[in-house]
């Protein structure tokens, strides 16, 4: 069995996501291979060949893959998996991220098979478990593909290390260019704090915080604790935060060490991309909230007294 | 223009779901059901682009059971010109769905087609992408921004970091993402004279389309449940807890 894994990337460095999905592969067993796609990506494939457990890097540079365009990657991946024949890819999978979930099933339909999506845990080397209805309940799927399609929830997974590997390198010359669509441009929210799915402490927002202002008492919080900032839909769409922020469902999935939410009634949505979190705190004023039927710890006040108050007491 | 929008019947979202006893499924038996909130965003903006004059028909599909004709009801009362049923009473995986609405993109023949970024029960978000890449069209997944000017349209994405704005030749692809638009609401009059709109009827077998899948559920259970917590009364005990029982500061 060989696997391949496809990098998850910006461009200049290789996401955490990436290192989760390796230790998915890992837990599958065999051979893994990582793809990288995109322009002027030596030095990710030199960072990708150091990642514990992979065997061997692909690199695909080419104009065509700059900004990773699924129209032209998912028939590079789709055309390694038929090329590598009888011998070739038993399963194909993906961080499921913004990129991999737009890439992936592209590549499923191409090969003509079903598509497994945020798995949460590898049971066999076919059968994987996967939350659905907003993580109300937890399937178990079986593929009998002949190649396994997957995307795979980074925090279902403790990522490998990413130093330690001495994979081979290999080029791929092949160049899909579907001409069907192209790149104009990106505007990329600005921050300093950790990758909000990457946090070990996340600090959310919600409709309580009434403006976008008062989410300075979030971030006074949050660098206190080295935090990521997160916010529930209700903050997003009136406007406080930007919506990459957005945990749920529709937004991101979390599972830190602790999350702090701060004035989040706790909807099935939100709950959804947060409550496999380690411990989770809440703070509101409505002591009914659903927020407290999940919460480990449950501070019942005027959030504008407490979490200042709790910003002193660290 | 024509536009083809894809709505799918689903629980509705404000609905609780339980898992049945013998663990083969959810339980939808007397629980409400409601169109995709993604593809009620879908059928506003294709109402929009023709209230813009960019779209001159709204044709509207959705795979599933004959229960899913009140759906397609919903969206002709919103706006939609017409729809069309594709009746099949099992369980469809995503890729048997692409395929079917290959299909019906086949026999339409729209410029643009516009389909939810996910469905809320099986949260897969894989059928758009898997029509585009059937039909062989350029996608752009996640919208928060449709802007269509002559032969192509920009659709600017919801990512990870930020945002992105791609390029694509017309007949596209398009997903939508929570804040393409705010779906308005049906009016009574409107409601009353989507019964009259036509609503055609196929089935897989009279498109030609096989529904076989490579995927099989062999369980379906409650997850974890978490343990009950407790309310704390101030905050250096909420601090003293996190530090000495959680262990997490």
């Amino acid at each position: 069995m060989t696997i391949l894994v496809i990098a998850e990337h910006d461009n200049k460095v290789v996401a955490p996501a990436t290192l989760n999905t390796v230790a998915a592969a890992a837990k599958i067993g065999g051979d893994i291979h990582v793809l990288v796609a995109g322009q002027g990506v030596g030095a990710l494939a030199e960072a990708a060949v150091k990642i514990a457990g992979v065997s061997k890097v692909l690199v695909a540079d080419n104009a065509a893959y700059a900004h990773q365009l699924p129209e032209n990657v998912a028939p590079l991946v789709a055309a390694l998996a038929q090329e590598a024949g009888a011998t070739g890819y038993s399963h194909i999978l993906a961080a499921a991220t913004s990129n991999g979930k737009n890439i992936l099933p592209r590549v499923a339909a191409a090969l003509d098979v079903d598509q497994i999506s945020e798995i949460i845990s590898v049971e066999s080397t076919d059968t994987f478990k996967r939350p659905i209805y907003a993580g109300n309940a937890i399937a178990t799927v079986q593929s009998n593909a002949a190649v396994k399609v997957i995307t795979v929830r980074a925090t279902g997974f403790d990522p490998v290390a990413a130093e330690g590997g001495s994979a081979s390198v290999e080029a791929v010359a092949a160049a899909h260019d579907a001409g069907t669509s192209s790149f104009v441009g990106e505007e990329l929210a600005k921050s300093d704090r950790p990758e909000l799915t990457a946090a070990k402490i996340v600090v959310s927002g919600g409709r309580g915080m009434q403006n976008g202002d008062n989410f300075k008492h979030l971030y006074a919080l949050a660098d206190k604790l080295g935090a990521a900032v997160g916010a529930s839909r209700a903050a997003v769409d009136a406007g406080f935060v930007p919506n990459d922020m957005q945990v749920g469902q529709t937004g991101k999935i979390v599972a830190p060490q602790l999350y702090i939410a701060v004035g989040i009634s706790g909807a099935i949505q939100h709950l959804a991309g947060m409550k496999d979190s380690k411990v989770i705190v809440a703070i509101n004023k409505d002591e009914e909230a659903p927020i407290f039927q999940v919460a480990d710890y449950g501070l019942v006040g005027d959030l504008f007294d407490l979490v200042p108050e709790l910003a002193q007491t660290l | 223009m024509k536009v083809l929008v894809a709505v799918k019947r689903v629980v509705d979202y404000n609905v609780k779901v339980r898992v049945k006893a013998d663990n083969s499924g959810v339980d939808l038996a007397n629980v409400k059901m409601s169109m995709n909130p993604f593809c009620e965003i879908a059928v506003e903006e294709a109402v929009r682009l023709k209230e813009k004059g960019v779209a001159t028909e709204i044709v509207v599909v959705s795979v599933g059971p004959s229960t899913a004709q009140e759906q397609l009801r919903t969206a002709l009362a919103l706006g939609a010109d017409r729809a069309i049923l594709v009746e099949s009473a099992e369980d469809l995986t995503s890729l048997a769905v692409a395929k079917l609405l290959k299909a019906v993109v086949d026999k339409e023949q729209p410029q643009l087609v516009i389909l939810g970024k996910q469905a809320i029960d099986s949260d897969n978000n894989q059928t758009g992408q898997m029509l585009a890449a059937l039909s062989g069209y350029g996608q752009g997944t996640f919208a928060s921004k449709v802007e269509i000017s002559g032969d192509s349209v920009a659709v600017t994405r919801e990512i990870d970091g930020g945002a992105q704005t791609v390029s694509l030749k017309l007949p596209a692809i398009v997903t939508t993402d929570l804040r393409l638009n705010e779906p308005r609401y049906a009016s009574l009059p409107n409601i009353m004279k989507a019964k009259k709109k036509p609503l055609e009827v196929l089935t897989p077998d009279a498109l030609g389309v096989s529904t076989a899948s490579t995927n099989k559920t062999l369980k379906v259970e409650a997850p974890a449940a978490r343990s009950a917590g407790i309310k704390v009364k101030s905050v250096a005990e909420l601090v003293e807890k996190l530090k000495n029982e959680a262990k997490v500061l």
